[in-house]
């Protein structure tokens, strides 16, 4: 079906591993958008709910006739139903239908319940339903039926508390499929490269050493599909990462991991860490049991020893030192931007003019509820104000000092869900960066034991070789890619509902947005 | 330089079977017997260790329901007869405050001494009421952070305890009026007294230890000292809390001792301070809507230390629409700042603080330092099932604890909480923890965020703050 076949299993030996080995081969970092289904990787599926075939059943085959989902299927040729495919069951809601597979069935061997692992699943910000959501858009590659709430969470705050005011009627001549999703990263005209994104997001960083790599060249490939970025993260710059070179950021970092000046010259994007969301203040933490030969090898450290990254960067104390550390990064490549990564304090408006000033592309404002790898329990929770907040104050703020269309402000940390995106954009950032939801896509339970022994059980963050190989690269990329597509559709409705012909027009429409714990300015808020 | 101060830690695994929040178990009988069970697949070895204890006797210490809840066996089993479930046990721990979260992570600290950390985001809600309702900030670029974690640099945690002078007077070139008496202790920490119910076994002398050890206090009520300590060498706070303090048994010995609040209760610290001259009284004030000028009255009549005493969720205990601590704190301190007696006074606050970020947090609204109790029966394994106040067994069998297991884990729950205000001191740029006081500029309340950030949008909040 398609030109990649490049898959870890399939040859491992064979597979060109070097820079100039993958340049050779071009075919190798070959990669075209397009909506496939990807199947789960586990036998069973998690979904809301389970359906029991009883022994009653008599293999009439009515069930699988009639259910649209796919959960009833017999194979042609074959007389045997095959186990119901459960997870994509929609549920009781389903006898409204003709389609309801429990009245249809002539022996009354069907029963749907609620599936009691779903209970067990996820948190206050993922929710089950977010998490099953997010698995059904990265194998569908569209949006999950209406069972799902696949937008909004039960923090009880932020995001999950604000609303799209709909109006009652759009432009008759927009159409969806005009809507632009593009997003402009060079806003200053200082020569570099004008870049756009095809849409308004890119991978937050993650780095070498706390991912595995099939998971970071899975995201690496899709970034490339989509014509968008991903991101090294602190752990230096993989050799199998190079084809993509136009789609990887390289991070700068505290730790300066892996830094080098051929890596600075090969990336589009700089990204400087000055902090990161779910640890703001404290440094980076590679535990040692991660920390392999390979790992090392890339740090420039000893195997098996725990790697800090210290906090802060010592050699910047001032806006005046962050503009050296710029100037040097632009020197050094003069095509790259530069983008700084903060995390929200008190003063974090003033940090994104500041940043500006010394000659940053990019304000990526990282809020504190996100975050991927390991972090500590009371940092995660209590350091730095939530990045609902810190978006609408720098949004403010850079429109007072009148260079609001100079910088391009990405937000992150938190952002689950399209609904999500359009509402930070609607507050005032112009992009966003996801991460964790990439890594739901690829089957994180968010059991949170990233950090621990081998790393993560289901091979997404480890650097454990049995482990990373559950995690194949053609998998990996193709539910990635159905990801975006579904973030991308359902983005689009959003905007198409709002009347709006493209997400920077967007920007800044907080005269869209209400609040449920507000009294509304006027009545006729909608909810999405 | 100084040494530096440091909690020696050594892992005390848990006594009795803990509880984990999540078991898997067989949901259908419907087992084929394949030969690629996944049970044996587990990463974390969790079906061998649970065989091997059926097999073997190793006492409770078997780790059934440690489940980590990757669910890689749920979703790879053949038959699909696997399904996980939270622990009923997980459940009833604890209560509304105390949550079993809070449970389990005590539990944690207290067995190792380090700082619990996790992947994947923070979970929790957006915010809550009271301490949940604020952050501490961080500092980026502009101004100096503090690398104190990795022990860079030197983030001093003690506090000082007692009365202190406005201003001091020289005559020629010498200092005419004495010291004041001062305490010191290096971590803005000390224990409360707990109540009568856990007095049992070891449980008092190990809590009495741990504090001497560290270099904390432990408040004590003076009947309950037990025999063969001494309220001076083991740094206990003999409080009395009814009678008249002049009468009774004789504490002057103790360095601090605690009275309660009362209408004369300055004569009641002047006869103490008759006995031994460099003793540090301190007065119980319960927190109240009258708590700021009551403080201040105090502050002004010569008071040394008050103990601000809120519930035990960190609530006025007798109010009828009670406040929490954060609200209280602040108002009383911002109260003494005005009066200029807030640097003369210190100031407890106990009651609600479960955790590290609780103290940092109180401290951050006005206290000097707080006090704590439950958390350290948590550190003992204890999970506030109330069966004691019932009469019943107590599931743990707190009364056999070995004192010195009861206090190594109280001290490693220390030394976690010691890294962690560390962690957040760092992360602000402060250097000290007494910098911290009152500094509520770095900190941001929920209800000043909605404001500042939303209030301008979305008009006005529909619902009060949720600060109660």
């Amino acid at each position: 079906m398609s030109s990649v076949s490049v898959t870890d299993q399939a040859k491992p030996s064979e597979a060109p591993q070097t820079p100039e080995e993958l340049l050779a081969h071009p075919e190798y970092a070959e990669v075209t958008r397009q909506v496939r289904h990807a199947p789960p990787r586990y036998r069973n599926e998690i979904g809301k709910y389970h359906v029991h075939r009883s022994s009653k059943c008599i293999k009439c085959g009515k069930c699988a006739e009639i259910c649209p989902y796919g959960v009833h299927t017999r194979p042609t040729g074959y007389r045997q139903m095959v186990r119901p495919f459960d997870y994509r069951c929609i549920g009781p809601d389903c006898a409204k239908t003709d389609h309801y597979c429990v009245s249809a069935c002539p022996q009354g061997a069907l029963s749907v319940t609620k599936n009691p692992v779903f209970e067990t699943l996820g948190d206050h910000r993922w929710t089950a339903d977010l998490i099953v959501s997010t698995w059904q858009m990265a194998e569908t590659g569209h949006a999950p039926g209406p069972h799902l709430e696949s937008e909004i969470g039960a923090s009880g705050g932020g995001f999950d508390r604000l609303r799209f005011r709909f109006p009652s009627s759009v432009p008759a001549d927009l159409r969806p499929e005009n809507i632009s999703t593009e997003l402009l990263i060079n806003r200053r005209n200082d020569g570099r490269p004008k870049l756009k994104i095809d849409v308004p997001w890119y991978g937050g960083g993650m780095s070498f050493g706390s991912t595995g790599i099939t998971t970071i060249l899975s995201r690496a490939r899709n970034a490339k599909a989509w014509n968008t970025f991903t991101c090294t993260g602190e752990g230096g710059y993989v050799d199998r990462l190079v084809p993509y070179a136009d789609h990887v950021i390289t991070q700068v970092a505290t730790g300066l991991f892996g830094v080098r000046e051929e890596t600075i010259q090969r990336a589009p994007i700089v990204e400087f860490k000055y902090a990161q969301g779910a640890k703001p203040g404290l440094g980076g933490h590679l535990l040692g049991d991660k920390n392999t030969p390979a790992v090392a090898a890339m740090r420039e450290a000893v195997v098996g020893v725990p790697l800090f990254s210290p906090f802060p960067f010592h050699s910047v104390y001032s806006v005046e030192d962050h503009k050296k550390h710029l100037d040097w990064i632009a020197h050094v490549n003069p095509r790259a931007l530069l983008s700084a990564k903060v995390s929200t304090p008190v003063d974090v408006d003033m940090v994104a003019v500041g940043s500006y000033y010394a000659g940053a592309h990019i304000v990526h404002l990282d809020g504190s509820y996100g975050g991927t790898g390991a972090a500590p329990n009371v940092a995660k929770k209590n350091i730095a104000m939530p990045i609902e907040y810190a978006i609408s104050r720098v949004h403010r703020f850079l429109v007072e000092e009148g260079i609001r269309d100079e910088v391009t402000v990405i937000a992150s940390g938190g952002v689950r869900t399209p609904a999500d995106m359009a509402k930070a954009i609607a507050l005032g950032a112009d992009g966003l960066v996801v991460g964790t939801g990439e890594l739901v896509g690829v089957g994180c339970v968010r059991c949170g034991n990233c950090e621990s022994g081998r790393g993560c059980a289901r091979g997404i963050t480890t650097t454990d070789e049995e482990l990373f190989r559950k995690v194949t690269i053609e998998w990996g990329t193709q539910r990635l890619m159905n990801l975006y597509n579904a973030w991308r559709e359902m983005l689009v409705d959003i905007l198409y509902r709002l009347g709006l012909e493209s997400v920077s027009a967007l920007r800044g429409r907080t005269d869209l947005l209400c609040h449920l714990d507000y009294e509304d300015r006027e009545p006729g808020g909608t909810a999405p | 330089m100084p040494a530096k101060f440091h909690i020696h830690v050594e892992p005390a695994p848990p006594r009795v079977r803990p509880v984990g929040k999540f078991g898997i178990v067989d949901w259908r009988e419907d087992c084929s017997g394949c030969h690629n069970c996944v049970k044996r697949a587990c990463t974390y070895g969790l079906y061998r260790d649970e065989a091997d204890t059926l097999r073997e006797e190793v006492g409770f210490l078997d780790y059934i329901y440690q489940c980590k809840g990757c669910l890689s066996c749920v979703q790879d089993c053949t038959k699909n007869i696997l399904t996980r479930v939270v622990n009923p046990e997980y459940e009833r721990l604890g209560d509304d405050y105390f949550t079993p979260e809070i449970i389990l992570t005590t539990w944690f600290q207290a067995e190792t001494g380090q700082i619990p950390v996790s992947g994947a985001g923070f979970g929790g809600r957006f915010s809550g009421p009271g301490f949940d309702a604020m952050w501490t900030d961080m500092s980026e670029i502009v101004r100096p952070t503090r690398d104190g974690i990795h022990g860079r640099e030197y983030i001093n945690t003690s506090v000082d305890i007692g009365r202190k002078r406005d201003h001091l007077v020289f005559q020629d070139g010498r200092l005419t009026v004495p010291p004041l008496p001062l305490l010191s202790v290096p971590l803005p920490v000390i224990f409360e007294a707990i109540p009568k119910r856990w007095h049992r076994g070891p449980v008092v002398r190990a809590i009495i230890k741990a504090a001497a050890d560290i270099g904390l206090l432990s408040v004590l009520q003076a009947d309950d000292v037990p025999a063969g300590l001494s309220v001076d060498r083991d740094r206990i706070v003999p409080w009395l809390p009814t009678a008249d303090a002049a009468e009774g048994k004789d504490i002057s010995a103790a360095a601090m001792a605690m009275v309660p609040d009362r209408a004369d209760v300055a004569e009641v610290c002047a006869s103490l301070k008759k006995r031994n001259p460099e003793q540090i009284v301190a007065i119980r004030v319960q927190a109240s809507c009258d708590a700021a000028d009551r403080v201040r009255q105090l502050a002004h009549e010569g008071a040394e230390v008050v103990h601000l005493v809120f519930d035990r969720s960190g609530l006025e205990p007798t109010s009828s629409s009670p406040r929490h601590a954060r609200d209280v704190l602040r108002e009383v301190h911002g109260a003494l700042v005005k009066d200029g007696t807030r640097d003369q006074l210190t100031l407890i606050a106990s009651g609600g603080v479960a955790m590290a970020e609780h103290m940092a947090k109180a401290v951050i609204c006005g206290a000097d330092l707080v006090a704590i109790d439950v958390p350290l029966l948590l550190a003992m394994e204890c999970r506030l099932c109330e069966e004691c106040e019932r009469g019943q067994v107590c599931p743990i069998a707190l009364s056999e604890v070995d004192q010195a297991y009861a206090e190594r884990r109280i001290t490693n729950l220390m030394a976690a909480w010691h890294q962690q205000l560390i962690e957040m001191l760092g992360a602000m740029g402060i250097r000290e923890v007494r910098r911290l006081r009152g500094e509520t500029g770095r900190a941001m309340f929920f209800e000043d965020l909605e404001r500042e950030s939303f209030g301008e949008l979305f008009g006005t909040p529909r619902k009060v703050a949720s600060s109660s």
